[in-house]
C-alpha cells in the first residue's frame, strides 16, 4: 500500500547536482524530496576528483556556468563544515613543447576576455610553482581560480543542510513512472518502489543516469556515459600543490570521439595520496580493470611528475561521467513536457557546475528570471522533432 | 632500465598459454597445483610468499626448526607429501612455479587470460602470466572487530599468532588472553601453551551449545568432533579458564597491553551491564574468524554469496566453477572451512578443470572424485555450522565507544562512522568510506571491512549481503610498474625493449596485449 505524499518538487538523483538542486529549491520556500535508488554521492559524483574548473573550458556557455559556480561555491564554504574540503589551491596547466604552449597561451587569452585570470610561467619558473615537474618543459599557465572539494562530502553536506531546509531525503528509493496529466499535460508526480509523490515538478538529476530518467517521462535525452580511472597513490607528504595537467587534456576533454583518450592529470589530497588522471572512452557502463588504461595513465603521470613513479598505487576506481553529445549539460524545463526539469549531462564537470545548476534551475521554477542564458542548455536541443536554434549545429 | 622493462612485459606461459594458473600455494593451491599436474596438465603457480604452504602450512626456518623438533602443527605430514610432489613436478618443469609475486590484476585477452604480477614488497613489476584457466586459491584473511584498546602493543591477531608460532616460534607475550569467537581459538590456546606461555583464559562470545543443535552434521565429521574435545581436554590440562559467552571488552595498558576486561555477553552479544571483570595478561590475542580473500575473483566478475558467517564468498558449483567461465576456485574463497576442506576442493577442483580440457569425466579418478565430492558435502555443511555459530552478533557494536578506532590505517573512529550515518546519511560501507576515509588506507579495508559494514548498517536492514568491494589492483604497486605495461610507451622505449631481444619470451607478447 504506497504512501501518498505532495511535495512541491522532486529531485531523482542524490548526486552532489540534485543536492544542489535540493538545497537552492528548499532554501528559496520550496517543499522537495530527494529519491535515489542508492545512497547519496552513490554515482559519478563518489567516483571523482572533485574539480572546479575554469582553466579547462573555453569562453561559453559553460565558462559562464563556471564562473558563476565557483562564486557560489565560495560563497558556500563559509556556511558548510569544513570538511568539504573546499581548497583554492589553483590549476596548472603545462606544455611540453612550443606548440603546444603557443595553442596553451592563445587559449588562455581568449579566456581572460571572458573573467579568467590566468598568468604565464615561464619554463624557468615553472618548478617554483611545482618543484617537482619534470625538467624540461616549455611552460605553463597559472589559473588561481581553479578549486577542489571532497566531493562526497561536499554533496552530503548540501543534502543535509536542504534536509535541515525542510527537504525529505528517499535513499534506497528507485523512481519507477514519472506520470502527467492524462492526454499529454505536465508532469503530476512520481511513482518509486515504495510510495507515490504527487508534485507538479520533476527534475531529472540523475546524471549519467538521466537519459533512463527521461525516458520514464517519455521524453528522449541522449546522455552516454563517458569511462575514467583515477589511480590514487599511497599517502605521501605535500609534494604537488595545484592540480596539474598538460595542455592536451583540454583537447581530450571537447573531443566527441568513442576512443580512448588520455592526458596526465595528477593533484595532491588533504588527506595525502596523489591522484592520477585522467581517461576517457564511450564503453558503456563495463566496470572492468582496464590494464593499458591505467598503465597509460601511469606512463603520463610519471613523466609528469619523475618522482611520482616510485610511490605504490594503492588504489584504482572508475567513474561514468554523464556525456552529451555537445559537452554542454541538459539544464532547465523540456518544452515538450510542462513541469519536468532536467540538471544532468555535466561530463566530468558536474562538482564544479553543480551550484549554478541547482540555483538557476531554482530561480526557474520559482518563477524568477534565471542569472545565466539557459538557451544553450536545452535540454530538448537534441530532438530531431524539436525546432530548435541549436539543432543545426549538432546535427552536423 | 630497458631490459627489466621487457623482461617484466614477457609472459611467463611461454609460447602457448599455460594450461591452468593456480593463485596461491596454500593447502588448496598445492592440491590442485599437483593433483592438475598429475593429469598432465601445464601448471603455473604463482604465490605471494617466498615458500609453498600459505598461512596454514608455515615451517620454521631452519635454524629455528633444529632448534625447537616436534614443534611443527599437526597435518604437516600431508604438507611434506604435497610438497614432494611439487618438487617432482617442478623437476620435469610440468609445474612451473613463481613464489614471491602477487596477482594484482587479472584481464581477458581473447581465449586467455592475462594474470598481471609484482614482486617484491615494493611491488616492482613482474612478468604475465596467460592462461587458458584460472584456479583461485587465495586464502582468507584474519577478521577482526574494534573494541577499546585493541590498538595497543601487545594486541594480536589470533590467527596471526598462529602465525608467529608456526614460522618463528615467536609468544606475542608471556601471559596470554585469547579471545574472540571461532574454534581457531582452541588451536591458537593450545599452541600457545605448548609454546610455554601461560593463558589464563580463552574466552569465546558464542557458546558451544549452537554445534549440539546439528547433531547429524556432526556426526558426519567425527574428525572435527575429535579434534574439538582433545582440543578441549588440552586446555583443561593446561588449567585455561573457557569462558563462553564472553568478550574481552576493553583492553588496559598504556603503551603494552597490561590487563583486559573480560564481559558476560547475551545471545546478540551486548555486554551484560556490571558484569566486567579484569584479568591481568601481557598480550591478547583475538580473532573473529576469517573473511575469504576475494580481490582477484571479484574484479574477474565471480558472483558472491554471503555465507552463515555473515562475510561474502564465491558461489561455486559441485565442481567448483565460479560463475566465469575458466575460473574455478578452492578453499577458503568458497567459505571459510579450514585446511580439511581446502585439500579437498583443491583436490577437486583440478580433477574438474582435467576434466574439463579432456571433454569429460575421466573414469580413472571417479571413484576419488565421489569420495572427495562426499567429505566436501560434509565439511561445508559443519562449515556453516561454524559459521552460524560464531557469527558475530550485532551487540557487538556496543564494544565500540565512539573513540575507538575502526580503520587503523586512516585512524577513523566508531564516532565518525556513526555520524556519517546519522548525520549524511551513509547506510553502506561504501558511502561510509567516501565521507569518512574508512578503509581507504593501507591495507585498503581488509582489517576494517566487516566493521565497518557492520557499523553502517541499520537493524532494520537484518541480514543485509555485505558486498565485497572491488579492490584492484589486489596489492600495492609501483607506479613505475604499472607504467611499464604500458604498450603505448614513447619511440625511446620501444627501441630499448628491441636492442634486447633476449629477454624477451619466444612468443612474444605483442598478439596477447590489447593495442
Amino acid at each position: 500500500m504506497p504512501i501518498r505524499q505532495p511535495v512541491d518538487v522532486v529531485v531523482v538523483g542524490a548526486g552532489v547536482v540534485g543536492a544542489a538542486c535540493a538545497y537552492y529549491a528548499s532554501r528559496s520556500g520550496l517543499s522537495v524530496a530527494v529519491v535515489d535508488r542508492g545512497p547519496v554521492a552513490g554515482g559519478t559524483t563518489g567516483a571523482g576528483e572533485g574539480n572546479l574548473l575554469v582553466s579547462d573550458k573555453a569562453p561559453g556557455p559553460e565558462l559562464d556556468l563556471a564562473l558563476l559556480s565557483l562564486s557560489l561555491w565560495r560563497e558556500l564554504a563559509e556556511e558548510l563544515p569544513e570538511d568539504i574540503e573546499f581548497d583554492p589551491k589553483g590549476g596548472l596547466v603545462v606544455a611540453a613543447g612550443d606548440a603546444s604552449l603557443g595553442a596553451l597561451s592563445a587559449s588562455a587569452e581568449e579566456q581572460r576576455a571572458s573573467g579568467v585570470e590566468a598568468y604565464h610561467v615561464t619554463p624557468d619558473r615553472l618548478r617554483d610553482v611545482e618543484p617537482h615537474l619534470a625538467p624540461g618543459l616549455a611552460g605553463g599557465i597559472l589559473y588561481p581560480q581553479d578549486c577542489q572539494v571532497q566531493p562526497a562530502l561536499a554533496a552530503a553536506r548540501l543534502l543535509h543542510a536542504a534536509r535541515r531546509a525542510g527537504a525529505l531525503f528517499l535513499p534506497g528509493e528507485e523512481v519507477l513512472e514519472i506520470y502527467g496529466e492524462p492526454g499529454g499535460g505536465g508532469v503530476r508526480g512520481v511513482r518509486t518502489s515504495r510510495r507515490e509523490l504527487a508534485a507538479a515538478v520533476v527534475v531529472n538529476a540523475a546524471g549519467t543516469w538521466g537519459g533512463r530518467v527521461a525516458a520514464l517521462a517519455g521524453v528522449q535525452l541522449p546522455v552516454q556515459p563517458r569511462r575514467g580511472f583515477v589511480l590514487v597513490t599511497e599517502p605521501l607528504p605535500p609534494l604537488i600543490r595545484h592540480k596539474v595537467y598538460a595542455a592536451e587534456y583540454m583537447a581530450d576533454v571537447a573531443s566527441g570521439s568513442a576512443a580512448l583518450q588520455t592526458s596526465p592529470v595528477v593533484e595532491g589530497t588533504p588527506a595525502g595520496p596523489v591522484l592520477i588522471g585522467a581517461s576517457r572512452e564511450r564503453v558503456g557502463f563495463e566496470r572492468t580493470l582496464s590494464v593499458p588504461v591505467v598503465a597509460r595513465l601511469a606512463a603520463q603521470a610519471s613523466a609528469l611528475f619523475p618522482v611520482l613513479a616510485d610511490v605504490r598505487v594503492l588504489r584504482t576506481y572508475h567513474g561514468f561521467r554523464p556525456y552529451l553529445p555537445d559537452h554542454l549539460p541538459a539544464i532547465g524545463p523540456d518544452g515538450r513536457m510542462p513541469g519536468l526539469f532536467h540538471a544532468c549531462g555535466h561530463e566530468g564537470a558536474g562538482i564544479g557546475l553543480a551550484l549554478a545548476t541547482g540555483s538557476l534551475i531554482a530561480s526557474v521554477i520559482s518563477g524568477e528570471k534565471p542569472a545565466l542564458d539557459l538557451a544553450p542548455f536545452a535540454p530538448d536541443r537534441f530532438d530531431p522533432l524539436v525546432p530548435c536554434h541549436m539543432t543545426e549545429e549538432w546535427a552536423s | 632500465m630497458p631490459g627489466s622493462r621487457s623482461e617484466a612485459r614477457a609472459p611467463a606461459g611461454g609460447r602457448a598459454a599455460t594450461g591452468l594458473a593456480v593463485v596461491g600455494a596454500g593447502p588448496a593451491g598445492l592440491a590442485a597445483a599437483v593433483t592438475a599436474a598429475d593429469h598432465g596438465l601445464d601448471v603455473t603457480v604463482v604465490d605471494a610468499a617466498a615458500a609453498p604452504g600459505g598461512q596454514y602450512f608455515r615451517s620454521p626456518p631452519e635454524e629455528l626448526a633444529a632448534v625447537r623438533p616436534g614443534a611443527a602443527p599437526r597435518g604437516q605430514r600431508g604438507f611434506d607429501d604435497l610438497l614432494t610432489r611439487l618438487t617432482a613436478h617442478r623437476a620435469t618443469g610440468r609445474v612451473r612455479y613463481l613464489s614471491g609475486h602477487h596477482v594484482w590484476t587479472a584481464a581477458r585477452t581473447g581465449d586467455d587470460w592475462a594474470l598481471h604480477t609484482v614482486t617484491g614488497q615494493a611491488g616492482e613489476g613482474g612478468p604475465m602470466v596467460l592462461t587458458r584457466r584460472i584456479l583461485l586459491a587465495t586464502g582468507a584473511y584474519e577478521r577482526q572487530l574494534p573494541f577499546p584498546g585493541w590498538t595497543i602493543p601487545g594486541v594480536v591477531g589470533a590467527a596471526g599468532a598462529q602465525a608467529m608460532l608456526k614460522s618463528g616460534l615467536v609468544l606475542p607475550g608471556r601471559r596470554v588472553v585469547v579471545a574472540g569467537s571461532g574454534p581457531l581459538l582452541q588451536a591458537v590456546a593450545v599452541s600457545l601453551v605448548q609454546a610455554g606461555a601461560r593463558v589464563p583464559a580463552l574466552v569465546e562470545a558464542a557458546g558451544y551449545g549452537g554445534y549440539a543443535r546439528a547433531p547429524r552434521v556432526l556426526a558426519a565429521n567425527p574428525a572435527k568432533l575429535t579434534e574439538g574435545l582433545r582440543h578441549g581436554a588440552a586446555l583443561a590440562r593446561a588449567g585455561v579458564r573457557v569462558m563462553s559467552h564472553s568478550a574481552v571488552t576493553a583492553v588496559h595498558g598504556a603503551d603494552r597491553v597490561e590487563a583486559v576486561t573480560v564481559s558476560r555477553v547475551d545471545r546478540d552479544w551486548r555486554p551484560v551491564p556490571g558484569s566486567g571483570r579484569t584479568l591481568v595478561c601481557d598480550a591478547l590475542a583475538v580473532g573473529h574468524g576469517l573473511t575469504p580473500q576475494l580481490e582477484l575473483a571479484v574484479e574477474i566478475g565471480c558472483d558472491t554469496t554471503v555465507r552463515a558467517d555473515g562475510s561474502p564468498a564465491l558461489r561455486l558449483d559441485e565442481r567448483l566453477r565460479t560463475s566465469v567461465g575458466g575460473v574455478w576456485a578452492a578453499g577458503e574463497p568458497g567459505g571459510i572451512g579450514g585446511v580439511g576442506l581446502a585439500l579437498v576442493e583443491g583436490e577437486l577442483a583440478a580433477h574438474a578443470v582435467a576434466a574439463e580440457v579432456r571433454g569429460g569425466p575421466l573414469r580413472e579418478t571417479a571413484g576419488r572424485v565421489r569420495s572427495l565430492l562426499r567429505a566436501r558435502r560434509a565439511q561445508r555443511a559443519f562449515a556453516e555450522l561454524m559459521g552460524a555459530v560464531h557469527r558475530p552478533g550485532p551487540g557487538w557494536r556496543d564494544w565500540a565507544d565512539d573513540d575507538t578506532e575502526v580503520c587503523r590505517c586512516e585512524e577513523v573512529t566508531a564516532g565518525r562512522i556513526r555520524t556519517a550515518v546519522t548525520e549524511l546519511g551513509a547506510s553502506d560501507a561504501r558511502t561510509v568510506k567516501l565521507f569518512t576515509r574508512a578503509g581507504m588506507g593501507w591495507c585498503q579495508g581488509r582489517t576494517c571491512g566487516f566493521a565497518v559494514h557492520e557499523l553502517a548498517r541499520s537493524d532494520s536492514d537484518g541480514a543485509r549481503a555485505p558486498t565485497p568491494d572491488r579492490r584492484m589492483p589486489a596489492c600495492p604497486v609501483l607506479l613505475s610498474a604499472l607504467a611499464g605495461e604500458d604498450t603505448t610507451a614513447d619511440p625511446e622505449e620501444v627501441a630499448g625493449a628491441s636492442e634486447t631481444p633476449g629477454a624477451a619470451e619466444p612468443g612474444g607478447n605483442g598478439g596477447n596485449r590489447l593495442p
